[in-house]
């Protein structure tokens, strides 16, 4: 699995003190805020209502498992989101990685511009396509009446049915790149022999893709969407700054669910609002940590 | 074999290419249109493709009365920091991780992994309450110390990537001739490492330019960085779209440049984890 053959050597003290510096920041920016995390979430731990804070045991998550209906409600628009989020930018990144793949002239240029959108800042994203989807004056208001598509202009952010596929089309067009720029270096590891194989056999470009080209990527489209999918499903900026997670809650998911809650300073709340997000992210993840425990042990 | 069909070289190749283009960057097109719009051309309900009068009154607005300097400037002291600390800090752990077998190694390697499976949430909140404890709230150290909580992880595992791909016979020749590890390390390893590491650099760069969640909460107004900034024009009374739009291209300006220098090496490093295996 592992490419370059390392030696076993006497390590002593030397990797602990070179590990030091990062475990010393993660230790304190990370685990003990995690922990901390866990102590609030037992917590009547408001900051705007001081006098009221104290321990509650479980009553934060007795509350949003039994009396908080917008938690299930963000929990599942969370899938929603994730899965036609992420299922967009597979599709449309996996097309674009096979055009990226064939000979033409320009192709170092155009790939590196199509992989602007990737480095865009999130607020900067949702604010452009708030933008676009104007109600008043958007384009895309614009090009929808000049092709004949719509009749009357839609205020695409401000409606209950469109305002998630508004944001849902944001993150597809923020996302494609990266799976494309994944599965393109994948395309570029396929043996060419493989492919002429399948011609002699007599397969055709369809046969070629469905028998060579998807199954020499499963690895590089298992690992891309797994990252994706967490990246996605923690991904405040883009609908917090479109939509606030509205109208009427129908764009909130989870993390924003969370985001605004923080906001609100409701920190107790909030903490056990994250750490269920978490907790189902781990659930989803395990087949891909479990790779990845298989690839260090090599 | 294509060349003999122009026909479905044209109608497989660059008809659906050019549709990605114009998917891909048209926002970017139309925030240009945007910020050299009028006032009034912008608030006119007939959309023009190409402002009519071009003006750069947006810009001058932007880094006249609003001060778009002061969040560039704090933008750039954030990102600088972060970068530092974070590589000087990476590379260590990872030249680690790569040169030796230690009791440990494993489960470590797996918490730097792991690291991205946390939700931003669930940090932001205990990281408030700490700075808000230790009074670095509202200072750029709030902000470097969160970011640092993505860019390590990453970074440790990027560079441990670009490590095992360097021969180790070139630090042990050297080790042989008489040299200790660690000039070795800073000798032989660093000047190959070094384009890498300005990789990796300008990818951790990029992501504490552009981060959101954790800056919008954990800055003021002095120290407020540039997407916040950006968000705050919306405002109470209305949208200034032709600032948002402005000070947007001038934001991505920096970002893209830097990535266009990286962009080989960096897709590279990235790319090697997924493909492997």
């Amino acid at each position: 699995m592992q490419k370059t053959v390392r030696r076993k050597r006497r390590s002593g003290i030397w990797p602990y003190l070179l590990l030091a510096p990062a475990m010393i920041i993660m230790l304190s920016v990370v685990v003990v805020p995690i922990i901390n995390a866990v102590g609030m979430s037992f917590q009547n731990y408001n900051l705007v209502k001081p006098n009221k804070m104290g321990w509650i045991g479980l009553g934060n998550y007795q509350k949003l498992l039994t009396n908080d209906p917008q938690f299930w409600k963000s929990l599942w628009r969370t899938v929603v989101w994730v899965f036609f989020g992420v299922g967009g930018q597979f599709l449309f990144g996996f097309m674009l990685a096979l055009l990226l793949n064939k000979e033409f002239k320009g192709r170092g240029v155009i790939r590196a511009v199509s992989l602007i959108p990737w480095v865009t800042p999130g607020v900067l994203i949702a604010l452009m396509w708030s933008w676009m989807f104007d109600g008043n004056y958007g384009v895309i208001n614009d090009i929808l009446l000049k092709l004949g598509i719509i009749s009357d202009k839609i205020a695409f952010l401000a409606k209950k049915d469109s305002a998630m596929p508004s944001v849902i089309i944001t993150i597809i067009w923020q996302g494609i790149p990266f799976f494309a720029l994944m599965i393109l270096a994948g395309l570029q590891g396929i043996p060419a022999d493989l492919y002429e194989a399948a011609a002699i056999d007599g397969a055709t470009g369809w046969q070629k893709l469905y028998y060579v080209t998807i199954p020499s990527l499963r690895n590089t489209i298992f690992v891309t969407t797994m990252l994706r999918v967490i990246w996605v499903a923690n991904s405040v900026d883009v609908i917090f700054n479109m939509t606030g997670g509205g109208p009427a809650y129908a764009t909130q998911t989870l993390s924003v669910y969370v985001y605004n809650k923080a906001s609100a300073l409701d920190m107790g709340y909030a903490s056990a609002m994250a750490l269920m997000l978490m907790l189902v992210l781990l659930l989803v993840a395990i087949p891909y940590l479990r790779a990845n425990f298989r690839d260090q042990e090599g | 074999m294509n060349e003999k069909k122009p026909l479905s070289r044209i109608l497989l190749l660059w008809v659906p290419l050019v549709l990605f283009l114009i998917f891909l960057l048209f926002p970017f097109y139309w925030t240009l249109v945007t910020s050299l719009k009028t006032d009034a051309e912008l608030h006119s309900l007939t959309v023009r493709y190409w402002p009519t009068q071009p003006t750069l009154q947006a810009y001058e607005h932007l880094f006249g009365s609003y001060n778009f300097l002061h969040p560039m400037k704090n933008s750039l002291i954030v990102a600088a920091i972060t970068t530092v600390v974070s590589l000087t800090v990476s590379t260590l752990a990872a030249y680690a991780f790569s040169r030796f077998r230690f009791a440990g190694r494993k489960p470590l390697m797996l918490l730097f992994l792991t690291n991205n499976m946390f939700p931003t949430v669930l940090l932001l909140i205990p990281l408030f309450t700490i700075m808000r404890q230790i009074k670095l709230l509202y200072t750029p150290w709030a902000l470097v110390l969160s970011y640092t909580t993505f860019t390590i992880p990453f970074s440790v595992w990027l560079l441990n990537g670009y490590l095992n791909d360097l021969p180790i016979s070139m630090e042990e020749a050297a080790m042989i001739d008489g040299a200790d590890r660690a000039t070795a390390f800073v000798k032989i390893v660093l000047p190959v490492l070094l384009p890498c590491l300005l990789a990796t650099g300008v990818y951790i760069f990029m992501q504490s330019w552009n981060e959101y969640t954790f800056a919008v909460l954990f800055t003021n107004e002095a120290n407020r960085t540039i997407p916040v900034s950006l968000k705050m024009l919306v405002g109470q009374l209305g949208v200034q779209w032709d600032l948002i739009t402005a000070g947007g291209i001038i934001t991505v300006i920096p970002v893209c440049i830097m990535f266009f220098f990286a962009q080989k090496r960096l897709v590279a490093g990235l790319t090697a984890g997924a493909v492997k295996g």
